[in-house]
């Protein structure tokens, strides 16, 4: 149904997860220390967090920071790539739309 | 702000961590160098040997990994060595030619101020800081990312890139999906089911748009070669034998043709493709996913080797099925660039697997580092480095990318996923005598001028123009790494452990673990 984490318990790698909890537009989420932004909100079961110029949904697609798909804004700073920052607790997220007008991604 | 060492060695600047820089950063210390290893992520290894973050505190890492052993061996002699500086975490968002590169090509005087590599721009730590490196040597190991091309629905949350789904898995273990199919074409699909699976995700099916005789005539001719292939056709058939164990069917001449779903994805429709990837009518078969993951190969990552002004050679050289768009960084035996001083080593040379990228490391970092062209152990670099090439050529004839994939694509169907660029604007915009101009059609369709600087639709926008863009074009991006103004507006400051003074004297690295 949806993308989900490998349980700790039968992960061969062997892991000790520390919860941390984030939140996106206020809801809390909970992820382990060491996921991505992007890895907390797939764990979640949440596909999709941004929206493209036609209101269309956005979430991750390139998985290592080419596409600009899963940007978000972390604690007021804008335009960052969700794949590739590490989730600190209590990180206030807000999703991005570039259908009301918002232009992210631009840079100089 | 220079990054000179002091000790008067020649420093080697190597950009990547993955298995190419990591073997440059290796061999040029053991020629002597003084040597900063760059990567834009937390741990190195790259996209092949994928580290868990390290608070997973995973405390049997290895098994998620094939050569992990030389791998960790690799990274401790490497991080640990007095002469290296690990930058962790750290982007080189520009290079600054030091000559002019519009003189360079005319006459260039050897031994003249212009003769040295680039000035390397890197944005590094949190909050991130500014420092200019000049090296004696560049090394640039870029990698390469997933090659996606369009089909309708492609932009639906769900589906994700093979190399995503792979990272995800690897990386973080989280599995995309719990019913997923995995499309495309090339070996690289097999590793990404085996880790989906090993993830627990069901994997229906793996989709390769290949058709029997291409493989057969790439992998089976001349096999004696692929057992020489340094493990890599061993590796291959394990994760085969993956896939049979777990009963998945492998689909040969099958290709995903479009992606639906309210929201997000809900099913795809698959069909059977003939040798130029044209859909035979009537074969569509619609199968129910909650993920799927495509690739059609790599694309280098050339921002850097064309901001160096290094020469480009097309794949198309080698396989007459290569599209005019895929091109790769040219390079010497000695991995040596058209440019003085920078070399290249890695899938931005072409697209041939972890070993190979190890092999051309290894020599592009003792050639940078002064080390004798005629010793030894290069001979057996060197040996190593032409059969990965030989192996290139092998991938790249085994896996054409069909002619006629654009029949799979309607006129709405999206393009460019930032601008949302569609397929009939930028047919419009190929036809149309104002706007054939690459330039010009980029600013009528938007095509490729969103956030992702047209790293995803660029080759597949220069293809569908017919090559009205190609060679460098696509791959045009003076800025390589996003940097904000405020970020451009400060000074650099020195580079950890130069001799002048600095504010913030600690290494990237340690501000970078927090
Ligand atoms: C997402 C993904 C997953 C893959 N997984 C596998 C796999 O499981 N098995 C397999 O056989 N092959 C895999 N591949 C293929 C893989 O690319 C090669 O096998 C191999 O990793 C290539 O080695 P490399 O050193 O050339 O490049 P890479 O391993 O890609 O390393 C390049 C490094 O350069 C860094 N970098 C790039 N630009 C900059 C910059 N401007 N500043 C600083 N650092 C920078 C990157 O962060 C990266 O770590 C994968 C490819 C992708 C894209
Ligand atoms: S998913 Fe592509 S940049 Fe994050």
């Amino acid at each position: 149904m949806s993308p989900r984490l490998v349980p700790a318990g039968s992960d061969p790698a062997g892991r000790r997860d520390r919860p941390l909890t984030i939140t996106v537009d206020g809801d809390p989420y909970t992820g382990v220390a060491g996921q991505t932004l992007a890895g907390v909100l797939l764990a979640a079961g949440r596909t999709s967090w941004r929206q493209a110029p036609s209101g269309a949904p956005r979430g991750v697609f390139c998985g290592i920071g080419v596409c600009f798909d899963c940007l978000v804004t972390v604690n007021d700073e804008r335009d960052v790539r969700a794949c590739r920052r590490r989730a600190r607790d209590g990180d206030a997220v807000t999703t991005q739309s570039r259908a009301t007008g918002e232009r992210d991604g631009q840079r100089p | 702000m220079t990054g000179e060492p002091v000790t008067g060695r020649r420093h080697v600047v190597v950009v990547g961590a993955g298995p190419a820089g990591l073997a440059a950063a290796d061999a040029a210390l053991a020629a002597g160098a003084q040597v900063t290893l760059i990567d834009t992520a937390e741990r190195p290894g790259g996209q092949y040997h994928r580290m868990l973050p390290e608070a997973y505190g995973a405390t049997d890492p290895g098994v998620l990994q094939h050569g992990y052993r030389s791998f960790d061996r690799r990274v401790r002699r490497v991080l640990g060595h007095p002469r290296c500086s690990w930058w962790a975490e750290s982007s080189v968002w520009a290079l600054e030619r030091r000559d002019a590169p519009d003189t360079a090509d005319v006459a260039h005087v050897p031994g003249s101020a212009g003769d040295g590599p680039p000035l390397v721009h890197v944005l590094s730590g949190t909050p991130r800081r500014r420092h200019v490196l000049e090296p004696d040597a560049l090394v640039l190991a870029a990698g390469a990312h997933d090659r996606v091309l369009p089909f309708p629905g492609w932009d639906l949350p769900g589906v994700y890139t093979a190399g995503a789904a792979q990272a995800l898995a690897k990386g973080e273990r989280v599995a995309v999906g719990d019913r997923v199919a995995v499309a495309g074409t090339g070996p690289f699909l097999l590793p990404v089911a085996t880790s989906l699976l090993e993830a627990g995700s069901r994997v229906l099916e793996v989709l390769e748009a290949g058709r029997p005789g291409a493989l057969a005539g790439g992998w089976l001719r001349r096999p004696w070669e692929l057992g020489s292939q340094l493990g890599k056709s061993g590796e291959l058939l394990s994760y085969a034998a993956e896939l049979g164990r777990h009963r998945v069917p492998y689909r040969l001449g099958r290709a995903v043709v479009e992606a639906r779903g309210d929201g997000r994805v809900e099913e795809i429709v698959t069909a059977r493709v003939r040798a130029d990837w044209s859909v035979v009518p009537g074969s569509e078969r619609v199968v129910a996913v909650d993920a799927v993951c495509v690739g059609h190969g790599f694309t280098p990552r050339l921002e850097l080797p064309v901001a160096a002004g290094c020469a480009l050679r097309p794949l198309s050289a080698e396989s007459p099925a290569g599209s005019p768009s895929e091109v790769f960084v040219e390079v010497d035996g000695d991995q040596r660039t058209s440019r003085p001083g920078v070399y290249a080593a890695g899938e931005i040379t072409g697209i041939a697997g972890a070993p190979a990228s190890r092999a051309e490391g290894a020599v592009a970092g003792w050639i940078a580092a002064g080390g004798a062209p005629e010793s030894r152990a290069l001979a057996t670099l060197r040996a190593n480095r032409d059969r990965g090439r030989a192996f290139a050529a092998r991938l790249a004839a085994a896996h054409p990318i069909g002619r006629n994939w654009p029949g799979w694509l309607r006129p709405d169907t999206v393009i460019c996923r930032c601008e949302e660029t569609t397929y009939a604007a930028v047919c419009r915009s190929a036809v149309d005598p104002t706007r054939t101009e690459p330039g010009v059609a980029k600013l009528a369709t938007r095509a490729g001028l969103g956030p992702c600087q047209a790293r995803i639709c660029g080759p597949t926008v220069a293809e569908l123009r017919r090559g009205g863009d190609t060679g460098a074009g696509p791959h045009h991006r003076p800025v390589a790494e996003p940097i904000r103004l405020g970020e451009l507006a400060r000074p650099p400051e020195p580079p950890p452990g130069s001799s002048e003074p600095s504010a913030h004297p600690d290494s990237p690295v340690e501000e970078s673990t927090s």
